[in-house]
């Protein structure tokens, strides 16, 4: 029974952290810059839902404010930082990001205290076969909405005239920047998308999980892990592997124990970087 | 020439001297000595080899661990010492003290050698991006696995030996800071040898275009082991000391501590200008003075100031200070400049 527990607590996990890596994917094939402080984005848009929650607003409200204050707070982050790292070496956007994701840590655990804290959404329980399998409402909700924004997000990359422009800069800036795509514009958008995703996500997490302003920088190195599995751009392979990602942790946290669950998570990341070293080296190539 | 053996024996005179004249800055000293070391290992990874790591700390906190775990595990059993916590029921004697320091301290310094040449041959394979954060998750991953092992006092924390009681009050600050200016001469020494070797040149040419260097027939995998284990064995070396100088390791805070100790080491290195040899020395002073001198003003508020640092360096000033002296006095590194066609472009400007 524990099996079905963690496989069903797994996959309803690994879609959260699909939404969370589709949107680093998003901006990572844009923009080619790898956030670190997606976790902390995610986080903040968790402390936006716990703050509705506190003035008495149900938090499920908070899917939908969260995602359109964090837009606002990513495109911000572009216009400060991002912008002026887009087209620079890689490892200055990494450690630009990295200093971002500090601050942000900082920042929150000041104003919103160190404690670990949950919204709660009072959507009770299901039990499943026998009373074995508890499975919260909150993951079953949590689940369906990251599907419906999933979904609603690509047929608006598909459909609208922001969405064919962005994909326009991802395969081709210079080409798109001659074809009258105001780049710049693009690019502050891709960034705002993919912070409004990580507050779905984090409304989410705050619901069906608990946040805390150090829990940031897992949540990157999982979606960093989802997004070099699936490849940029392959929506399905991300929501698998997502899942899959989300299966492993359950495993992990139920055979290894709660205090190793953050390094295995890591320790997996290195381990699949290893294991696609070793088998594109044998080809004389490597990770680009 | 002789301009340098002055520069390098006025350096070293001051070091000798520091702890007497400015006997309450002796702590400050030390650390600034091992953040050095630091910054100077991290230069021959992230400046000369073009290799990137955030990494570098899990060597460092292994050092530190093993450090402690040998100096005590020699002669009273570890898991005890740990249970015990602050009180201790364990006392050694100096000679056990001293005896311990040294063989911990080359525990520290070899084993993450050799850690690093094995993980080395399975990452170093990546590049760029990747590998940088794949040795974030390294760190992170040693600090977390760490912070679950009993025997080193998983999150309780570990209590290094105290300093025994000999030579009075001073003794220990003395004691430290001569050790941790002892790895800085070792580490200046020895990185400065090896910038003068054919090795620069090959970790150089792998920065700059590794396909090439592998077509040129250099054996890259090689070298950036090689280059790689340098870096490791002064980092766990430089973690031994700072284990005895705090006097207490941590599993996140202190030891595999990527949020401080890790991204300060690629900060000054940058500060102070990558891929050269005084920029990390420079950087880190530079760093350690703001960083003592401002933090308390910014009490509470420094990790606040750490990332808006860290975003205005990296956006602003990526050059680092040698970069921007480079830049501004180039003829004082050794490049030939024309004077005409300088002001030519100055007018074009």
């Amino acid at each position: 029974m524990i099996t079905v527990q963690a496989c069903l607590d797994g996959l309803l996990l690994g879609i959260l952290f699909a939404l969370i890596a589709y949107g680093m994917a998003l901006q990572w094939g844009v923009m080619n810059i790898i956030n670190i402080a997606q976790g902390d984005l995610v986080i903040l848009g968790g402390y936006i839902a716990y703050f509705m929650y506190l003035y008495g607003i149900h938090p499920a409200w908070g899917v939908i404010v969260s995602p359109i204050i964090m837009y606002f707070i990513g495109v911000g982050i572009y216009k400060l930082v991002i912008n002026k790292v887009v087209d620079r070496d890689l490892f200055i956007s990494i450690l630009a990001t990295f200093g971002i994701s500090i601050l942000f840590m900082q920042l929150m655990n000041f104003a919103f205290g160190a404690d670990v804290v949950l919204a709660n959404s009072g959507y009770g329980t299901t039990m499943l076969f026998d009373n074995n399998v508890t499975l919260p409402n909150s993951k079953i909700f949590s689940a369906v909405i990251s599907i419906v924004f999933a979904i609603g997000l690509v047929i608006y990359m598909k459909k609208s005239k922001l969405g064919r422009a962005i994909r326009a800069t991802a395969q081709n800036s210079r080409a798109a920047k001659i074809l009258g795509v105001d780049t710049e514009k693009v690019y502050a958008a891709t960034f705002g998308i993919n912070a409004a995703l990580c507050g779905v996500a984090g409304a989410l997490i705050s619901i069906t999980f608990t946040i805390h302003p150090y829990m940031g920088l897992p949540y990157t190195i999982r979606s960093f892990m989802i997004v070099i599995v699936a490849g940029l751009g392959n929506l399905p392979g991300v929501a698998m592997s997502g899942m899959g990602l989300g299966v492993f942790e359950e495993f992990a946290d139920y055979i290894l124990g709660t205090e190793f669950r953050i390094g295995a998570v890591f320790l997996l990341l290195v381990l699949i970087l290893v294991y696609r070293r070793f088998k594109l080296s044998r080809k004389r190539e490597y990770l680009k | 020439m002789s301009k340098n053996i002055l520069l390098y024996s006025a350096i070293l005179i001051f070091g000798l001297v520091a702890p007497f004249v400015f006997p309450a800055f002796k702590v400050q000293l030390s650390i600034l000595c091992v953040l050095i070391v630091l910054a100077t290992t991290w230069n021959i990874q992230g400046g000369e080899m073009g290799y990137n790591t955030f990494g570098n700390i899990l060597f460092y906190g292994l050092g530190m661990y093993l450090c402690a775990s040998v100096q005590v595990g020699m002669f009273f059993p570890l898991a005890e010492w740990t249970e015990s916590g602050g009180e201790k029921t364990f006392v050694h004697t100096p000679a056990q003290f001293f005896q311990g320091m040294a063989v911990g301290l080359v525990v520290a310094a070899v084993v993450p050698t050799i850690v690093a040449g094995l993980i080395g041959y399975a990452i170093l394979g990546l590049r760029g991006h990747y590998f940088a954060i794949c040795t974030l998750g390294l760190g992170v991953a040693a600090g977390e696995i760490s912070g679950g092992i009993e025997i080193i006092g998983a999150g309780q924390g570990f209590t290094t030996p105290p300093f025994p009681e000999v030579g009075g009050l001073e003794a220990r600050g003395e004691f430290f800071y001569f050790l941790s200016f002892g790895a800085l001469i070792l580490t200046f020494v020895a990185v400065r040898a090896i910038y003068s070797t054919r090795f620069r040149l090959i970790l150089n040419a792998i920065r700059d275009n590794e396909d090439k260097a592998e077509a040129m027939g250099i054996e890259t995998m090689k070298y950036k082991i090689i280059g790689w284990m340098v870096s490791a064995f002064f980092c766990g070396l430089a973690g031994g000391i700072m284990g005895g100088l705090v006097g207490y390791i941590d599993s996140t805070d202190v030891a595999f501590d990527g949020r401080e100790m890790g991204v300060f080491m690629v900060l000054m290195a940058i500060l102070g200008g990558k891929g050269t040899l005084w920029g990390p020395v420079i950087g880190a002073t530079v760093f350690h003075i703001f960083k003592e001198g401002f933090w308390t003003f910014f009490l509470g508020w420094q990790y606040v100031a750490l990332g808006v640092l860290i975003v205005v360096i990296v956006i602003y000033f990526p050059e680092g200070i040698m970069g921007w002296l480079r830049e501004k006095y180039p003829e004082k590194f050794g490049e030939v400049i024309d004077e005409k066609d300088r002001k030519a472009q100055v007018e074009l400007k």
